[in-house]
């Protein structure tokens, strides 16, 4: 392993985490665009929507940090893949802004006709994302991307047989993924019968992944050689194994109800088939372009792994927290837990408002703000700048305490 | 190959910008707005500015994922319409946009937390679960101007064959002179355009004669924030003017509308430029000499100090930055105004003039948002890279532009919809339905902010 390959073992990393976690979220759109209509398919859209609600966007940035981290990294790879693969790359932000605009117009439905055409909508979205970014890895693993802007052609770089089996592959894992998850949640929040259905789900969902997995192993071994033989072939058959492995025993789990530990096989299954893809195809990127040659100068290589790893100390508890909090069922739906609800909050001071902020903090703002208008403006060094920078904010601050906007004399007005 | 369609491939990155700042601006500044609130329900444990902070928590958070998607789509676009640029410079100024990522991770972690963490968490946890979100706001901001800030003046690296070599990425993002007045100004303009919207908005229920303690309270304390902001900005534009006069006077020319290198330049309000001056413009001798470079007889760089094919726009540039600076004094001389009116009097202005002049506000400062990054991008051109990549050079060449851009205008229009949908029915959600309020659930419930709560109330 070369310093030029590391931040690819942090883009696959990435990818594994987005299509573990913000796959399951496409999945869950199509799970609502299948549940048809009347109550009980009300009752399943909700379940979805809900299970989702607190983790989606965190689950999407993942895409954002691949894009960033593959960007920085291998820049002369992403100008190539974006101007031949524009076109699914621009469906797939279509679908993005699809499935955002859905998420947020949920919020103000009111009646279950209009919720249920926003969540069609997210669904539609939901398919068709994965299965465009699933046809943009086709492209590169079948090497139709060559080096250069918009080398390659518009058309067959994604609509060739390598696209559509990993796009379809995509799409089923999703759909599989998502079920798995949304069995657990039911069964956490105690509601039977959407665990049974779910779980009905997850085991026909996941043979059929099976199925496609293996159909898509087949094409590749024709249509993109190097990926479809590097699979069958150490060190890329030791992911094959281990994702079907992981895929079988996520199927008996749900058969067994044992619907936490199926979570986790479930994911591992899924993300050993990128990391396979990681394996087989090593070390060449793109045609004739081997990691080493596509990798940015090494002082930039060195401060995006530093960036990351500083990001990942702080990022890692954060997203510890969220999904802790999720996973204990601290944001299920219910009456609030007695010992934080509001009654709880700090009785009120005596005083509802501070004190008047009186005629020194006023002079103290009008101070602040003559100094940092001297500084900024009259001055004309840097770290003067810097300081009548931080005096203005500090004028800012204090008159809005001056103001207390929160306690005028009221009446109507 | 080249590419037929720049100047669509550059509209369209223009109107995906034009989507994604506005609501950015919410991303930076509500999360401030909302913990202010909260943190003096704490205080005072008054339930009104909870139910406040609560109801604006989700309108912060309808906000954040249009932003998050209209962000996503940018991302996908630079490299989509820019492939050259991100090829040739990625690996000078990524690490900026990586940085960005793990600000975006914590800003919508948080926001998760933080939103469906009413009644769940502990109040004081819940309170500390907002503060990421601002802080991401601001580190946030602060990695995507480094990198624009690089664009317009460019360093950190060097340049051999097309190859960057010699990369210095730490350099080139953060020790760059050209940073510091962009990213504070975009930071202030963000409190500036939540402020002023927001209480555009409660001015516009104030209009139509709606005037309860819950309107007078949101109107008050977005409209503070935003008026103490808006003559800080004022000074800060001004900073921003003097670091272009020194960094890219071409610019600056433009700007201006001046077309030779002169002693004593003057200031042109209004006028149109034409032929190498400015017509039908109010002249102000000397004074842009003494405004840029504080010396009334001082040289400034004119637009013939370059070859003509090196010269942006002129009238578009020049136009843009008249309305910013008309509309930021306007908003700047409302802002003292009202914060006067609110520190002497105790209360809010009845005058209706006064009233409407808040519900234009809104607008105002989305627009003087948008203008100034008309000036500073269309002021750059015909540059990507500030003198070292031309626009032409790092643009795509793949065909379909114009299909993209229609579908993308379709899609942002359709977008500008649901988004007022979606706040208009959030805003009509009654206040009585909302858990807040109701006085079963215990808690130190008030009247809802008698008039006597000054003069009552104080220890
Ligand atoms: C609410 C928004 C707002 C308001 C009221 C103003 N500006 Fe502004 N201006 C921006 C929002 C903005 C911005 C956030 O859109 C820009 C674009 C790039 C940047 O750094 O800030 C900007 C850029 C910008 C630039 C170009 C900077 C560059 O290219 O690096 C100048 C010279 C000014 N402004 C000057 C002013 C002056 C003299 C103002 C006041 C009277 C003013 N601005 C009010
Ligand atoms: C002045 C310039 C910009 C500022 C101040 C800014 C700020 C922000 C902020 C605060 C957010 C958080 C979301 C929200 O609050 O709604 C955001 C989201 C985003 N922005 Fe920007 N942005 C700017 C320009 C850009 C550019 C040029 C790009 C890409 C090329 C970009 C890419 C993104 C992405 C990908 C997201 C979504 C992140 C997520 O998934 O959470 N932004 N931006
Ligand atoms: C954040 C607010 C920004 C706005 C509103 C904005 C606006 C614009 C506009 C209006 C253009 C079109 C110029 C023309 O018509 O000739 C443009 C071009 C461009 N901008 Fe920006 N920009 C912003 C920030 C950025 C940032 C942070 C980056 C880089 C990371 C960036 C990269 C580009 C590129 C690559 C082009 C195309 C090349 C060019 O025309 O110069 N912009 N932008």
């Amino acid at each position: 392993m070369t310093l030029a390959e590391l931040p690819l073992v942090v883009v696959l990393i990435g990818l594994a985490a987005y299509t573990t976690l913000g796959g399951a979220d496409f999945g869950a759109g199509m799970w609502q665009l299948t549940a048809g209509r009347g109550p009980d398919a009300e009752r399943l859209r909700d379940h979805a929507h809900r299970a989702l609600a607190p983790v989606w966007e965190a689950n999407h940035v993942w895409l954002v940090f691949v894009l960033t981290v593959a960007w920085t990294a291998y820049p002369v790879v992403v100008g190539a893949v974006a101007s031949t693969l524009t076109v699914p790359l621009f469906l797939a932000a279509l679908g993005v802004i699809a499935r955002g605009a859905a998420y947020a117009l949920h919020s103000g439905t009111r009646t279950s006709s209009e919720r249920r055409r926003v969540d069609t909508v997210f669904a539609a979205a939901s398919a068709l994302t994965p299965f465009a970014l699933g046809a943009v890895v086709g492209g590169i693993v079948s090497m139709r991307v060559p080096v250069g802007n918009a080398a390659g052609s518009l058309w067959t770089s994604w609509l060739n047989p390598s696209s559509v089996a990993v796009g379809v592959l995509a799409v089923v894992l999703s759909a599989f993924l998502a079920a798995v998850y949304l069995a657990a949640d039911a069964a956490r929040i105690g509601e039977p019968d959407l665990e049974r259905r779910f779980r009905a789900r997850a085991l026909g969902s996941g043979v059929l992944a099976g199925a496609v997995a293996l159909g898509a192993l087949a094409v590749l071994r024709v249509d993109a050689p190097l990926v479809g033989e590097g699979l069958l072939r150490w060190p890329g058959s030791v992911a094959l194994v281990l994702s079907a492995a992981a895929g079988l025993t996520s199927l008996a789990l749900v058969g067994a109800r044992r619907h936490e530990a199926a979570r986790v096989t479930a994911a591992l299954a899924v993300a050993a088939v990128v990391a396979g893809w990681g394996l087989a195809q090593r070390p060449v990127l793109l045609p004739g372009l081997t990691a080493d040659r596509a990798a940015a100068p090494a002082p930039t290589l060195v401060g995006l792994l530093i960036a990351v790893v500083g990001g990942a100390v702080l990022l890692a508890p954060s997203l510890g927290l969220l999904f802790a909090l999720v996973l204990r069922g601290r944001f299920d739906p219910g009456p609030p837990a007695p010992a934080t609800c509001d009654a709880q909050a700090p009785p009120g001071r005596a005083g509802a408002a501070s004190p008047p902020a009186g005629r020194r903090s006023s002079w103290v703002a009008v101070g602040l703000l003559v100094a940092g208008t001297g500084l900024l403006t009259v001055a004309e060094s840097g770290p003067a700048h810097a300081v009548g920078v931080v005096a203005l904010a500090g004028a800012a601050a204090t008159g809005v305490a001056v103001v207390r906007p929160w306690a005028l004399d009221d009446g109507p007005g | 190959m080249s590419q037929p369609f720049l100047e669509q491939a550059r509209q369209l990155q223009a109107l995906s910008f034009a989507a994604h700042i506005p609501l950015v601006c919410f991303g930076i500044a509500f999360p401030v707005l909302v913990l202010l609130l909260e943190g003096l329900h704490h205080r005072t444990g008054l339930r009104l500015h909870r139910t406040l902070a609560r109801r604006w928590s989700r309108v912060m958070a309808a906000l954040f994922a249009i932003g998050v998607i209209t962000g996503t789509v940018l991302s996908v676009e630079m490299a989509l319409l820019w492939p050259a640029f991100t090829a040739t410079f990625g690996g000078v100024f990524g690490l900026g946009f990586a940085i960005e990522g793990f600000s975006f991770f914590t800003e919508a972690v948080f926001i998760g937390i933080y939103l469906y963490g009413w009644d769940r968490l502990p109040p004081r946890a819940h309170l500390a679960s907002g503060i990421p979100i601002a802080v991401a706001g601001l580190t946030g901001s602060f990695m995507v101007i480094s990198v624009n800030a690089w664009m317009n003046h460019p360093g950190g690296f060097t340049l051999q064959d097309g190859r960057v070599v010699d990369v210095r990425p730490a350099e080139a993002l953060f020790a760059n002179p050209y940073l510091w007045h962009e990213f504070v100004h975009m930071y202030v303009a963000a409190f500036l355009v939540t402020g002023f919207v927001v209480a555009g908005v409660y001015a516009m229920t104030r209009l139509r004669g709606r005037d309860t303690a819950y309107d007078r309270l949101a109107l008050a304390v977005s409209l503070t924030v935003a008026s103490v902001a808006a003559p800080v900005q004022v000074l800060v534009g001004d900073w921003a003017g003097r670091a272009v006069a020194r960094y890219q006077p071409v610019k600056l020319a433009s700007l201006e509308g001046l077309g030779h290198t002169m002693a004593g330049a003057p200031v042109h309000v209004l006028g149109w430029y034409r032929d190498g001056k400015v017509v039908d413009g109010i002249e102000l001798p000397r004074m842009l000499s003494l405004l840029a470079l504080h010396d009334p007889g001082a040289v400034v760089v004119g637009l013939d100090a370059v070859p003509p094919d090196q010269v942006p726009p002129v009238n578009v540039v020049r136009l843009a930055f008249q309305v910013m600076v008309c509309l930021g004094t306007l908003l700047a001389v409302l802002g003292v105004f009202t914060v006067v009116v609110l520190a002497r009097r105790r209360r809010l202005p009845t005058a209706r003039w006064w009233t409407r002049a808040v519900v234009v506000a809104g607008p105002a400062s989305v627009v003087a948002l948008l203008c100034g990054w008309v000036v500073t991008e269309v002021g750059r051109q015909p540059w990507t890279v500030y003198g070292v990549m031309r626009t032409p050079e790092a643009v795509t060449a793949a065909p379909g532009i114009p299909v993209g851009y229609a579908v993308l205008g379709t899609v942002y229009a359709g977008v500008a919809v649901a988004v007022v949908w979606v706040l208009r029915r959030l805003a009509a959600v009654p206040l009585d339905t909302d858990p807040e309020v109701d006085p079963d659930r215990g808690g130190p419930t008030r009247p809802p902010l008698p008039s006597s709560v000054r003069g009552g109330d104080a220890s």
